[in-house]
């Protein structure tokens, strides 16, 4: 049943309307109801179900260019019209704008809301598709039963799942009306193996956008096949030595690291921050030739894709780097108005109660022209990362990632599975160093946090090769 | 304001309409203020207001479900106790969580001032004013990218159908001033620091400046570090993050799932070094954020953890604590699956057995790395193995001269750490995590970027 339709239309022109008149440049509605689903199973049975929802609105208001564009932004779980205006008086209260006395619902200088975009229409039935408890808690416990009748020396073994539904609507004083739902699914299936003093825990995480029955096709054999295996390399593997080394990166997740060291650098929050070394470098190189590089959200059924964004503009496929050269920043609406950089679809939020920002949704490094094989094979002595851990990056771009399963590459080899290994750098010096690309894009769905909370991204590459980077160990 | 009483009768008689005999609540509400500057302009000015409910029914045959909500309204109750009453189908008949045997235990209230938010504009005006301080204390400062001066007003309440009423109120402000400095042919560095109080009028904004400018001055000098294996001493803020982050070592939920270091039979056994001791206190005066009870309602209480380098005590919430055969700690979430966790760390000498090497000072030490901060802990910690590898800011010392380390990791084992400590030298300091001395440990392996 849908909560947001056309009938708020003349609350939130109302509510624009007053922003207008009390002085506000701009004035944007983000309203959500959210309906979420969590299932964990450990060993043989499901141990939580927890279902929760929430209702809320976030207001921003901004100034106008001799202001700097400032703005203001006030999140609320009230949704009647008495709890709307008294978020939106905030928002303008901190602005030092009020609210004109008497009937402060004039339209005067607002033109009103245009038809509805109404991206949602054919997604009314996602949710009840999606699948029941039951079904769930029997797929988790599929995967755990796989994973003993797999595993060796298992102590812990856990699924779980979580369903993300989303109902939102984007109401701006440009006349922005938009209406969208939106289905994120994950599955994840981890283990802990231990014996003796030797230990390793080993995840993989699926998810999905857009699609309710995706559980029902997920092979939770060949997953726990995979994670058995990797646990079993893992158990007795050696701490890395520390050094400079030639590095290949695997593909998927191995995506992650240009996400961290280099994709943040190019959302319009970092130039507006001063904090991105590339913001004056439009045109110019800034990696090796060897990389082209992309964010889109319109993947069909890529984990950060969307419909619109959390501003109501439809996204775009926008080219980071071509070649190595700086084409293009991800901006949003706040990053248009202040940097001048223009709006790709990239305005994300977590929920309600954060404003949005330019965030990324899928991506990743073009593929090239070599195999696999050849990255290895042109390495003496180095380190193969084929399942990347997290990561992060620090307000100098200096980054960090830990390294999952990594293997020791001797004379263009595979050689023997190494733990405990952390990669450190930062995008400046590493992204020239990107000196091969292999020709097997893929894709892996993770989550990113940033500014405006936690966002649904796809990362991606093909397997690359860096020449030299400083790999953490002991 | 949530009103507890009218709340529990609320729930009484709704639970009573859906015939269900046991059930429990926590509830939030909170406003939030926090403003954010850009080089002398205002940049982003934020305002909340939110609630929060988690309603959880036991079914005749004591299984439970949860629900959670934003919805506090009679009609917001009705139905998170209904989906409540529904999840409970699907819930854990082999451990299921109960009540808590203390949530009706009377409990003492904690003592703090409860401070009324400053207007927006005179937050504006102080971070303004502590921006344009910092930014004047060098010239290679050139801007504080990450500021905010924020401030919070909540309640929380908890109830149950044995008749538990809990409810406390806090107010928090927060300052944090993280500056960016560059000098030609250099790399920028960067430096912080984080000031917390009851309410902005109280905060330390000076402090926070000094500490701000001082650190981002100290990693300009910078030089590269030999990989190798070194004595290092931990800071208070950096111990306390590590100590954190492997907390599972004394969880006892994560215990009987066999994701903890521990094991049942590790309690009595020799875990640190003797002269190290560690207690859980959330009461403690020091601790902002202090709470009286946890999300089953139990009281919070000072725990020891560590005696005398023993494994003394986990942990623990109701259901774990019946398990166990002892008495919920104050330590529970809520939930289907009642998580467990620490509360704020107080690490500190065992009474009686010294502080280790009292000669080692970090004013005077030579080849020594000094661990400021340590940092991207959601990554190079493996918990459930016990091993780290984490990035950090720190200097070498020469001399009890610092010179800043350009880019490094420092990795170990933390069982390992925890019988490797040297000393505990000085004072303890309060953090917004614990209290700690600086932590001397020897033998951690540093990787640089030294050719």
């Amino acid at each position: 049943m849908s909560f947001l339709d056309s009938l708020w239309r003349q609350r939130l022109e109302l509510l624009l309307g007053a922003g207008r008149a009390a002085g506000a440049e701009l004035v944007e509605v983000f309203l959500e109801r959210g309906d979420r689903l969590g299932v964990l199973a450990e060993q043989e049975r499901v141990t939580s179900v927890s279902p929760s929802f929430a209702t809320g609105a976030g207001i921003r208001v901004f100034l106008g260019a001799e202001q700097g564009h400032r703005d203001g932004f006030v999140s609320t779980n009230d949704l009647s019209e008495k709890g709307l205006l008294r978020a939106l008086d905030q928002a303008l209260g901190m602005l030092s704008l009020q609210r004109p006395g008497g009937n402060s619902s004039t339209l005067s200088s607002f033109q009103g809301l245009a038809e509805l975009s109404d991206y949602g229409a054919g997604k009314q039935d996602w949710l009840g598709r999606c699948p029941g408890v039951q079904t769930i808690a029997d797929r988790l416990l599929e995967g755990t039963e796989r994973l003993e009748h797999h595993g060796q020396h298992l102590q812990a073994r856990r699924g779980n799942y979580s369903r993300d539904w989303q109902e939102v609507m984007v109401a701006a004083s440009d006349g922005t009306f938009a209406r969208d739902l939106r289905l994120h699914q994950t599955l994840g299936l981890s283990v802990l193996a231990a014996d003796g003093e030797h230990r390793a825990g080993v995840a993989r995480r699926f998810g999905s956008t857009d699609l309710p029955e995706d559980l029902m096709v997920w092979d939770a054999d060949g997953t726990a096949s995979d994670i058995a295996s990797s646990s079993a390399t893992m158990l007795y593997a050696d701490y890395v030595d520390a050094g400079t080394y030639p590095v290949v990166l695997a593909n998927k997740f191995g995506g992650v690291i240009f996400h961290e060291a280099c994709g943040h650098l190019l959302e319009t929050t970092q130039i507006e921050r001063g904090t991105t070394p590339f913001a004056e470098r439009i045109g110019q190189p800034i990696a090796h030739e060897s990389v082209t590089a992309i964010d889109e959200g319109l993947s069909p059924q890529s984990f950060g894709s969307l419909s619109m964004d959390d501003e109501g503009q439809v996204p775009q496929r926008t080219t980071l780097i071509e070649n190595g050269v700086l084409k293009a920043f991800l901006s949003d609406r706040a990053g248009e108005l202040r940097t001048g950089q223009p709006r790709t679809g990239s305005g994300r939020r977590q929920s309600y109660s954060f404003a949005a920002a330019s965030r990324m949704r899928n991506t990743f490094i073009a593929a090239g022209p070599h195999s696999p094989q050849d990255l290895i094979g042109s390495i003496d002595r180095g380190l193969y990362c084929k399942v990347m851990g997290g990561g992060s990056v620090g307000p100098t771009g200096q980054f960090n990632f830990s390294v999952e399963e990594g293997y020791l590459i001797e004379d263009g080899e595979l050689g023997k599975p190494v733990k405990g290994a952390t990669l450190i750098g930062d995008a400046e010096t590493v992204m020239p160093r990107i000196s091969m690309c292999a020709n097997d894009l893929d894709l892996a769905a993770g989550f990113c946090g940033s500014v405006s909370g936690s966002v649904y991204v796809t990362v991606g590459q093909p397997h690359v090769k860096v020449d030299a980077i400083t790999v953490g160990g002991r | 304001m949530l009103d507890p009483q009218q709340l529990h009768d609320q729930l009484e008689q709704l639970a009573s309409s859906q015939g269900i005999s046991q059930w429990d609540m926590g509830a939030t509400s909170s406003t939030d203020l926090s403003v954010q500057v850009d080089r002398g302009e205002p940049r982003q000015l934020k305002g909340a207001q939110r609630s929060a409910v988690t309603v959880r029914a036991w079914s005749a045959d004591g299984r439970v479900g949860i629900t959670s909500s934003t919805d506090l309204s009679a009609d917001g109750l009705d139905l998170a106790l209904r989906g409540a009453a529904e999840a409970s189908a699907f819930g854990d008949l082999q451990e299921p969580p109960g009540l808590s045997c203390r949530s009706t235990e009377p409990t003492e209230p904690i003592e703090r001032p409860i401070r009324e938010a400053q207007p927006i504009q005179e937050m504006l005006s102080t971070l303004l004013d502590a921006e344009r301080q910092l930014l004047g204390r060098h010239n290679s400062i050139s801007t504080v990218p990450y500021n905010g001066l924020s401030e919070r007003s909540g309640e929380r309440i908890y109830l149950n159908s044995l008749g538990a009423r809990r409810h406390e109120r806090l107010s928090s402000s927060s300052l944090y001033l993280y500056a960016r400095a560059e000098q030609e042919g250099r790399k920028p560095r960067s430096s912080g620091a984080v000031r917390l109080a009851h309410g902005s009028a109280e905060l330390d904004v000076q402090g926070c400046i000094d500490e701000a400018a001082e650190l981002t001055i100290s990693h300009l000098d910078y030089a590269p570090i030999d990989t190798g294996s070194y004595t290092c001493v931990f800071s208070p803020d950096a111990f306390l993050d590590l100590i954190g982050a492997f907390s599972n070592i004394f969880n006892a939920r994560a215990v009987l799932d066999g994701l903890s270091l521990s094991s049942r039979e590790s309690l009595g056994q020799q875990l640190a070094v003797p002269f190290l001791s560690l207690w859980d206190d959330a009461r403690h005066p020091a601790n902002l954020g202090a709470t009286a009870f946890d999300g089953e309602g139990t009281p919070t209480a000072r725990l020891p953890l560590i005696d005398g380098g023993v494994l003394s005590h986990f942990l623990h919430s109701e259901g774990t604590a019946r398990q166990f055969g002892v008495s919920p700690t104050g330590h529970a979430g809520m939930g289907a699956k009642v998580s467990v966790g620490p509360d704020w760390f107080e690490v500190g000498a065992t009474p009686g057995a010294g502080s280790g090497d009292t000669s080692l000072d970090r004013h005077r030490a030579d080849g020594v790395v000094w661990i400021d901060s340590l940092s991207a802990l959601h990554a190079g910690v493996k918990a459930s193995q016990g091993a780290f590898s984490l990035p950090f800011d720190g200097w070498l010392l020469k001399g009890g001269e610092r010179r800043s380390i350009e880019a490094a990791t420092v990795a170990g084992d933390i069982r390992t750490v925890l019988r490797s400590i040297v000393s505990l030298e000085g004072e303890p300091e309060v953090t917004p995590d614990g209290l700690c001395p600086h932590v001397w440990v020897e033998g951690l392996a540093i990787t640089g970027e030294a050719e």
